[in-house]
């Protein structure tokens, strides 16, 4: 490094930092990816492993649009560096169909008619799985609650939580 | 973002060493406020040193009674953890009436301490902002202050402190354990945070060289006569106008110690002293509660657009107070205030 670095005026010769090598599972496949690490987990998906299934909405954890699993955990991966994520185990909307089935919460979206335009959806869904594994919500209030995190500009908000309740009680049964 | 270099620190000695060595370093550990930040170049690092390997994310019992939270433990596994939810409902209530699940699941303990305020014009680098660049006046005094402060404010800083859980650690006189390059030392949680004054650049207490490692849980818990009263403009996901942690102790139909902090009214969690006390050996009653509102709102200072919070504060204070009085803590789902 050249120079002393400052705050606010940074020598504009200094040489950009060395890129790093992350190890990411990401939907049950090991993917070895090489960046700078100001990369988040967003752009790692989507410009480097060109699944863009994850959208990036505000890009500034408002919106909840690029809401994945890491470790089955739902997290904002916009505001999630991959450098910080080396090993761990990341799904993504394109990792919830098994064996050529849409997951449940999928086919709940589709017959509910739970989006509009579809942008929010991938976030809206791998929410809706986190919500689900947490076990926390028990009531309508609840889930709309515990769903907040995921904005829908279409307003698809009645028919996102008739979905998720189809599940939660198909789930129970 | 400005390119920065990336590097892990093993334990808290490294840690401390790395951001000794390294000025214009920062730690990261949740990172929900800090990449925001970074992203709009209000923080410029230049290098992040990645904290989450330290062993602080459990959360022990203390010899006193207590509990000690480590400062890497996620605001949600903290809000859910069954000791907290059973002993310190306030601090679980104040926990989830904060940001989103996913920002909670990312979120560290010792990170919501160290938020930085909201304020549009902190964020806004094309507009003057003491608290981001010293010295160029303060853009929300004269501008759109709706979300700023009506107490302890200065001419140089009107921001408010967003956290939710800062306002339950302050009602709960928790402490604040902190390791540096002289060794560790506890900061009272009412004494972390600072009030704006001539230095609005400077948030907390907490030296650029010192790393938060837990926050300790007093024994005193207030299991059933508590409430966290939250009002913001969306029911959820908002930050907020005025909120209220409530907490008091009730013996034989009079109260024995009261707890009132106010989030989102000044640059820190708002304690006064002078009025919890007048609610001791009171009738929890309104009469009461509206007195030790008017006492904690003395010198409100509101701005063209927020002085509607300073009655919205006392009105949620008796509120909260009657909430709490009455064993009927608001719920944090069902959002209808009774």
């Amino acid at each position: 490094m050249q120079g002393k670095p400052q705050a606010t005026s940074r020598p504009p010769e200094r040489s950009l930092p060395p890129k790093l090598e992350v190890g990411l599972h990401v939907n049950g496949v090991e993917r070895r990816v090489v960046l700078r690490p100001w990369t988040t987990l967003l752009d790692a998906l989507r410009e480097h492993l060109d699944l863009t299934g994850t959208k990036k909405g505000c890009d500034h954890g408002q919106c909840g649009a690029c809401t994945v699993l890491i470790n089955g955990r739902r997290v904002l991966s916009c505001l999630t560096l991959a450098v910080m994520k080396d090993g761990a185990k990341i799904t993504t909307i394109e990792g919830l169909a098994q064996n050529g089935e849409l997951h449940p919460l999928q086919t709940a979206f589709i017959s509910h008619d739970g989006f509009q335009c579809g942008y929010c959806t991938p976030g809206q869904i791998c929410s809706a799985v986190g919500l689900i594994a947490e076990g926390r919500a028990k009531t309508s209030d609840e889930i709309r609650e515990l769903m907040s995190g995921n904005i829908c500009r279409c307003g698809c908000y009645p028919n996102i939580l008739a979905a998720i309740e189809a599940v939660m009680q198909g789930a129970q049964t | 973002m400005i390119d920065f270099d990336y590097v892990r620190a093993n334990d808290v000695g490294d840690a401390l060493s790395q951001i000794t060595k390294h000025q214009a370093a920062k730690f990261i550990a949740g990172g929900t406020n800090l990449i925001d930040l970074m992203k709009e170049d209000v923080e410029q690092p230049t290098r992040l040193i990645d904290i989450t390997g330290l062993p602080l994310n459990e959360i022990h019992e203390t010899q006193t009674g207590g509990l000690k939270i480590g400062a890497l433990v996620p605001n949600s596994d903290l809000a859910y953890d069954e000791r907290i939810t059973k002993r310190y409902p306030l601090l679980s209530s104040a926990n989830l009436a904060g940001a989103s699940p996913q920002l909670r699941n990312m979120a560290s303990t010792g990170g919501n301490l160290l938020q930085r305020t909201r304020c549009l014009y902190f964020y806004d680098t094309a507009t003057p902002c003491n608290k981001r660049r010293p010295g160029s006046g303060c853009g929300a005094a004269e501008g759109f202050n709706r979300m700023n402060a009506i107490l302890g404010w200065s001419k140089s800083c009107i921001a408010v402190h967003p956290s939710d859980m800062c306002v339950a650690l302050s009602a709960l006189d928790a402490v604040v354990n902190v390791a540096g390059p002289k060794g560790d030392r506890a900061i009272k949680s009412t004494d972390f945070h600072r009030l704006p004054g001539d230095t609005p650049e400077i948030d907390t207490n907490l030296a650029r060289d010192e790393i938060i490692t837990a926050i300790e849980l007093p024994s005193e818990e207030f299991r059933r006569h508590y409430s966290y009263l939250k009002i913001r403009d969306r029911l959820s996901y908002a930050f907020a106008l005025v909120s209220v942690a409530a907490a008091l102790k009730i013996e034989a139909g009079a109260i024995k110690s009261a707890r009132l902090a106010l989030g989102g009214v000044a640059h820190k969690p708002w304690r006064a002293p002078d009025a919890e006390q007048s609610l001791e050996g009171k009738q929890p009653d309104r009469k009461a509660f509206v007195q030790a509102a008017d006492i904690i709102l003395q010198g409100a200072v509101g701005f063209a657009h927020n002085r509607f919070k300073i009655e919205l504060a006392r009105r949620a204070i008796v509120r909260a107070l009657e909430q709490a009085a009455a064993g009927t803590p608001q719920s944090q789902s069902v959002k209808v205030i009774v």
